[in-house]
């Protein structure tokens, strides 16, 4: 055995041993070993996927665009190595690699440990869907990683391609080649062409305000998610580039899905997705451009979209006694205020308000931070809620929050305990609970559904 | 009465939730049947002195504080010297509070300030100073807690002139610099800090504070604020101060 294979073997054993003993972290552990003995595992182990690999990053969305180019690429028979379970810094892309057989790889990577994890797998396909402000104490400012991207992709083999949203400024430009100024030989652009889903007014957390050329101010005709949208630069002259694969006709039909007719090379296809709001329409349109990028037929796609199943726990309705807990994931302002818009319009069936448990955590994978519960509008369901329960490390600041968005005192209750505020919110609700945890809360509401036999463990 | 507060460059400088500390003065001036008044000021615009009495500038990022340091020299220093002057409160957060001083490094650059406290942040070797905090200070009379979280690459200095808002309680956050155990700057009503959080929400007895010091300009006397149900509010400062571990 070589002295690589030897590291393989003991980091394989080290997975098996964690998942035996229960105590979960089968999907970094095996990888951080191997990474701590072999720094350039990645690129090593990366080499043998002769079919290339396909990275995904972005704000919000990695792990359900990464799950949907799964789906449509599995109803192609095709079953790339893939860290599934959202386990995206090096260690988890490492232990995908180390477990898992295939001849093409596809991973999502956490923003900060994108030009990393591209440097070591030259890969085949970049797709970037989004940047918002998150976790300012771990990524810091958005333009500095913005940076850090077109360092990454600048130094991508010119044969990698790229599929990127159009409608974000900071993501569109990283398509241009800086000494041409035409966008890169290889580069899809997706965008959302259907102007009745424009916000009414831009949201306060609004990110990219400068022209990533000059400095100008862009001016908007119309934005759709915090800052994704129709944008020019008035100074300058840079536009949003025509996007290859574009919605052109959006129904979004609450909690239950959307429908769209979406532009691509050579015709139009219908898409139904079994996901809510507009947020997971651009995820669709990533995932859209990053099939046609590898080599799938447009006409497969609408399929393999409508049976898939939302990524493990972004959106899901699980039984819990008597009740029904559907649980929406909550992490940065951006992605916050699609989730409000979604429940606003599935409140307009419940004439009492609907009910909702709201975990904020602090730990680091969700940010020390908390500030940015004040970025994202909870103004949007004053009136709409019928009872909450605030849970997690910080519950006190969350009830504080929603009490100065406009909810009444009296409808928030503050428990920072999850499994007995849980408990508290499914045996008060009026019908479903809706249950709104950031990163590390949605784990532990996993771990304890899963030991309570109502939900998988998410490493199994 | 009314209460008349004046954000200065919001759409540049809101980057760690500055608007929940305009939202947080809002409702609890309604709340109180206090009027409640907001004006922005921009690139370009002047600003009057004597319209305002509470003037807020928060944090941006590099591109836009730099922006808004040249801007903000030009068209609104002599009206905030002038406002301060006269007793106008100021809350200056993060970026914001970089700026009150003569100058302001951001890499090969040196910033213009707007000169009004005895300050200058400079560029260090080291990591961003990043985390949860909480400080001692005397604003308002007598000791208390302020608690919230820093998140700053540059290092500020206080000059002779100039007083700390308060002191890191030991172990408990970095502050101006990370050395000196210096946090903030405190000036007649005005009032510099590293700490966001937004800080008013965590703090309700300094923004109850500053709408003291702002109606008591525009009126003359310092008026007796009406008590508010504070249950939430004293619950999320300690749970403030309990993640800096205070």
């Amino acid at each position: 055995m070589s002295a690589f294979g030897a590291k393989r073997a003991l980091a394989r054993g080290i997975g098996a041993a964690s998942r035996r003993s229960g105590r979960g972290g089968g999907t970094t552990l095996p990888g951080r070993a191997l990474l701590r003995m072999e720094p350039e595992a990645i690129a090593k182990l990366g080499s043998g996927l002769t079919g290339g690999s396909t990275i995904v990053s972005a704000t919000n969305g990695k792990t359900t665009t990464a799950g949907m180019i799964a789906a449509i690429l599995g109803a192609e028979g095709r079953r790339p190595v893939h860290n599934r379970a959202g386990s995206n810094m090096t260690w988890g892309v490492a232990t995908a690699l180390l477990e898992q057989r295939g001849t093409e790889g596809l991973f999502e990577v956490d923003e900060a440990w994108l030009p990393r994890v591209a440097q070591q797998l030259h890969p085949r396909l970049i797709v970037l869907g989004n940047l918002f402000r998150d976790q300012l104490d771990r990524y810091g400012e958005m333009e500095a990683l913005a940076e850090e991207w077109a360092k990454a992709v600048a130094a991508a083999p010119a044969a990698t391609a790229l599929a990127l949203n159009a409608d974000d400024p900071l993501i569109a430009d990283l398509g241009r080649d800086t000494d041409t100024e035409r966008p890169r030989d290889g580069t899809l652009y997706f965008g959302i062409e259907d102007h009745s889903q424009a916000l009414p007014e831009l949201q306060h957390a609004f990110d990219a305000k400068h022209c990533r050329r000059c400095g100008h101010p862009y001016a908007y005709e119309v934005a759709f998610v915090g800052h994704l949208g129709h944008y020019s630069c008035p100074n300058c002259g840079a536009q949003r580039p025509r996007p290859d694969v574009a919605a052109t006709r959006i129904e979004l039909h609450g909690m239950e899905g959307s429908a769209a007719t979406v532009r691509v090379p050579g015709g139009e296809i219908e898409v139904e997705l079994p996901l809510p709001g507009l947020y997971n329409v651009y995820n669709a349109l990533a995932a859209i451009s990053a099939a046609i990028a590898l080599g799938v037929e447009p006409g497969h796609v609408s399929a393999a979209l409508r049976d898939m199943r939302a990524a493990f726990g972004r959106v899901e309705t699980i039984a819990v006694g008597d009740g029904r807990v559907s649980i929406l994931l909550i992490k940065n302002p951006a992605g916050a205020n699609e989730v409000l818009r979604t429940l606003k319009l599935e409140a307009a069936d419940h004439a009492d308000g609907i009910d909702l448990w709201i975990a904020l955590n602090d730990r680091i994978a969700d940010g020390r931070d908390v500030s940015w519960v004040w970025d994202a509008d909870f103004e949007v369901l004053a009136g709409a809620v019928r009872h909450v329960t605030c849970a997690g490390t910080r519950a006190p600041e969350m009830a504080l929050r929603l009490k100065y968005a406009g909810w009444p005192e009296d409808r928030i209750a503050v428990e920072p305990d999850i499994e007995a505020s849980l408990d508290a919110a499914v045996a008060g609700a009026a019908g479903r609970l809706f249950a709104l945890p950031t990163y590390t809360a949605l784990l532990e509401l996993r771990k304890l559904l899963a030991d309570r036999g109502l939900a998988k463990e998410f490493w199994q | 009465m009314e209460l008349r507060v004046l954000s200065l460059y919001p759409d540049q400088m809101n980057i760690y939730a500055d608007r929940g500390n305009i939202l947080f003065l809002q409702r609890r001036s309604e709340w109180r049947g206090i009027g409640f008044q907001w004006k922005c000021a921009g690139q370009g615009e002047s600003v009057d002195p004597a319209a305002h009495d509470l003037f807020y500038i928060g944090g941006g990022q590099d591109r836009d504080q730099r922006f808004v340091a040249a801007d903000m020299v030009e068209t609104k220093r002599a009206a905030l010297e002038s406002a301060v002057d006269d007793g106008a409160a100021l809350l200056a957060v993060c970026g914001g509070y970089q700026l009150l001083g003569e100058s302001y490094q951001l890499g090969e650059e040196t910033l213009p300030g707007l000169g009004l406290a005895d300050l200058r942040t400079v560029r260090e070797e080291g990591p961003r100073l990043i985390g949860n905090v909480a400080i001692e200070t005397e604003i308002g009379g007598r000791k208390r807690i302020l608690a919230g979280f820093e998140n700053h690459g540059g290092r500020t200095y206080l000059g002779k002139e100039a007083r700390p808002l308060g002191t890191v309680v030991k172990g408990h956050g970095y502050g101006n610099n990370g050395g000196d155990g210096l946090e903030g700057v405190w000036r007649d009503n005005m009032v510099g800090t590293y700490l966001h959080g937004p800080l008013l929400p965590k703090n309700a007895w300094l923004a109850d504070h500053l709408i003291e010091l702002a109606l008591e300009r525009r009126y003359g006397t310092r008026p007796t604020l009406d008590p508010l149900p504070d249950e939430l509010e004293r619950a999320a400062h300690a749970s403030a101060r309990a993640a800096a571990g205070v």
